[in-house]
């Protein structure tokens, strides 16, 4: 009897021992779990050419494991693979665009189609989606069929607060716009560039000799080109007034346009239509460097007593700003592109960098709505100051507030 | 002889010393047959030709100059015409707009509401004709006003929310200081006091004065790094130059 127990004893034990490494074994791999809330819908903040799929992460994702999905255009089929997605990738923290910064989204796995059969997606008829999951050797599939249709959004929320700025910003310079307007002797700091420009004016007239004025290389739609169209209004005012000459060799076609115009109204306002000729402000090429060799050979032709470089460049910025340097002229430039700074600052007699070019136009024509817009923007950059200081301390005290808030995608 | 005659003819004599010189030199490699008398050959020596034209403005303006920037100017401005059908008014307007006026079997159907840029575009050139000139003001408006609307948030966006966002990070982490919490204060630091000599509202005395002065050098250090940067860039620019004539041109470097 005793013998018999030892048997059956000693038979467990074995039974044991060979089910415990099994069982490690099998904790270690779970064994494959269906796909679970399997859903498809129409991608959030896109231009309609995309369908999202999601579902929900599984125990059982790993290396080795993949999520097939089947498409097709009827629910009855055919279905035909499209995508094999590997278990331990692609979730939906992975596009914050679509679906903010929950912690919750790195539970969830997601896919964005964009072709089926590599054709667009229909935007008229559902396409069908069917996912299963395989470790290779075992297929489960997740038992429905999701269906959408890529839709078209009007707004896209993951810019919100690009709008708010938006908001914030025109705010403060429709105010100070406002303000402005009641009192037109809001305080500018001195720039010095810009006095030097009567000068170069004046030294031009002296010399009997025209002033080159260059718009950059930007188009119509530039922000630096519209301050340098503005700042040439003002520009030609002063040479109408003196009597004097300005010659604009323009890159664009378009910018040409608005500089004859701009010019013409200015001589319309100094009361000198009679001395505006249309020919001085012209067109050469949009090629970079054949414009550089022909203001290159302006410059040493007509010998310019100023040359004024207004606006965004290039590489060609040295080429031009060189040679102006040797010609003798006086030579003031104004730009926003960082890269060309260097070399303005090095060539030129005076440089207006980066915003100043903006200031500028306003410091010229004290205009209520040039001044306000400098003021609203000086407000706005004592915002940004306040907000990098005080978001440091909030997100080293370990709060990550701020850095949501200001986050683009 | 007055000194600008002497230096006229000085000029002189050095063109057609170089010009002889191109001459020989290409008559020889030619005749050497290190260059084909076929289409690559002689554009290897009209890209020859125009590199040294270019370079010779060097010593001062001169008619070798003047001939390589006028054909420059005008191949630039050829090839923009061609690029502007091909590019714009071909893909953006013509197919799926003007072919459908012209042909009857144009398949698919014209998109109408091109219409509306094309006549913009036509306003463009009521410049040209003073009693309608003011129409293209029309097109100007939608061109500026268009362009400051698409170019605010796009600034907005890139150029203060993208630059906020790395600027905004833990200066300690578990209050540990490393060469990274110097690197974020520098880099704060760098970032008010720039943003401080660009303040207009204020005079640059005292206080501001101090701290705009930090922001200047800040600016200075950056505008220094792109400087030799970008000279490194020409630098390759004029070694590709030289490689050009003294391989391709001049079977030098083989």
């Amino acid at each position: 009897m005793n013998c018999h127990y030892a048997r059956s004893g000693l038979i467990t034990l074995i039974i044991v021992l060979l089910a415990f490494p099994l069982a490690v074994l099998a904790q270690d791999k779970p064994s494959l779990m269906p796909p679970q809330d399997f859903i498809a819908f129409d991608t959030p903040n896109d231009d309609g050419k995309s369908i999202s799929l999601i579902w929900k992460a599984s125990e059982s994702d790993r290396e080795g494991v993949y999520y097939i999905i089947y498409a097709a255009t009827s629910s009855k089929g055919p279905w035909k693979e499209q995508y094999r997605v590997l278990s331990t990738t692609r979730f939906k923290s992975d596009a914050p665009q679509y679906f903010g910064l929950s912690k919750d989204n790195e539970k969830w796995h997601f896919y964005e189609v964009t072709d089926i059969n590599e054709n667009p997606l229909s935007i008229t008829t559902p396409t069908y989606f069917k996912l299963a999951v395989t470790d290779g050797t075992n297929t489960i599939a997740f038992p429905g069929i999701a269906l959408s249709m890529p839709q078209g959004n009007w707004f896209d929320t993951s810019k919100i607060n690009v709008l708010v700025f938006v908001i914030v910003f025109s705010f403060l310079v429709m105010y100070f716009i406002s303000l402005a307007r009641k009192n037109l002797n809001l305080f500018i700091r001195h720039i010095p560039g810009l006095d030097a420009i009567e000068e170069t004016i004046g030294r031009a007239t002296e010399m009997g000799r025209p002033i080159l004025y260059l718009n950059g290389l930007l188009d119509m739609s530039s922000l630096s080109t519209i301050a340098s169209t503005s700042i040439l209004g003002k520009v030609a005012r002063k040479v109408a007034n003196y009597d004097s000459q300005i010659k604009v060799p323009c890159y664009d076609p378009i910018v040409m346009s608005v500089c004859q115009e701009v010019v013409k109204e200015s001589y319309l306002e100094a009361g000198r239509p009679d001395a505006f000729k249309e020919d001085n402000i012209f067109f050469i090429t949009n090629d970079q460097f054949a414009y550089a060799a022909a203001v290159d050979g302006i410059i040493v032709r007509h010998k310019p007593a100023a040359n004024l470089y207004m606006g965004y460049y290039y590489a060609e910025s040295l080429l031009i700003a060189e040679t102006g340097a040797v010609s003798g002229a006086m030579q003031i430039a104004g730009t926003d592109s960082i890269t060309q700074l260097p070399f303005f600052i090095t060539t030129c007699d005076y440089t207006l960098m980066g915003e100043e070019l903006y200031a500028a136009s306003a410091y010229l024509s004290r205009e209520p709505l040039q001044l306000g817009s400098l003021k609203g923007q000086d407000f706005g950059k004592g915002f940004i100051i306040l907000m990098l200081v005080v978001g440091t301390i909030v997100s080293t005290i370990g709060y990550p507030f701020f850095v949501n808030l200001v986050r683009t995608f | 002889m007055t000194p600008e005659k002497n230096n006229k003819t000085i000029d002189t004599i050095l063109l057609i010393i170089f010009v002889a010189f191109l001459l020989g030199i290409n008559i020889f490699l030619f005749s050497g047959k290190y260059l084909h008398f076929d289409t690559q050959g002689v554009g290897i020596v009209v890209a020859a030709f125009l590199t040294l034209a270019m370079y010779s403005f060097l010593y001062k303006d001169n008619p070798l100059f003047k001939i390589a920037e006028h054909i420059f100017v005008g191949i630039g401005m050829g090839m923009g015409v061609v690029l502007t059908w091909l590019q714009v008014i071909k893909p953006l307007l013509y197919k799926p707009l003007i072919r459908h006026a012209i042909f009857d079997n144009t398949p698919g159907t014209p998109d109408y509401i091109l219409i509306v840029p094309m006549i913009l575009g036509i306003f463009m050139f009521a410049r040209l004709y003073g009693k309608t000139s003011w129409l293209s003001r029309w097109s100007f408006a939608f061109i500026v006003g268009g362009g400051a609307g698409i170019g605010i948030p796009v600034i907005i966006n890139s150029l203060i929310l993208k630059q906020l966002e790395p600027s905004l990070q833990p200066i300690f982490v578990d209050w540990v200081v490393t060469w990274q919490s110097i690197n974020i204060l520098l880099i704060l630091v760098g970032t008010i006091s720039v943003l401080i000599y660009f303040f207009f509202s204020l005079p640059h005395k005292g206080t501001i004065g101090g701290i705009s002065r930090i922001g200047i050098w800040f600016l200075m250090i950056s505008f220094g790094a792109t400087f030799g940067y970008t000279v490194m860039g020409r630098m390759s620019l004029i070694i590709q130059r030289i490689q050009f004539l003294l391989t391709d041109w001049l079977h030098i470097i083989k």
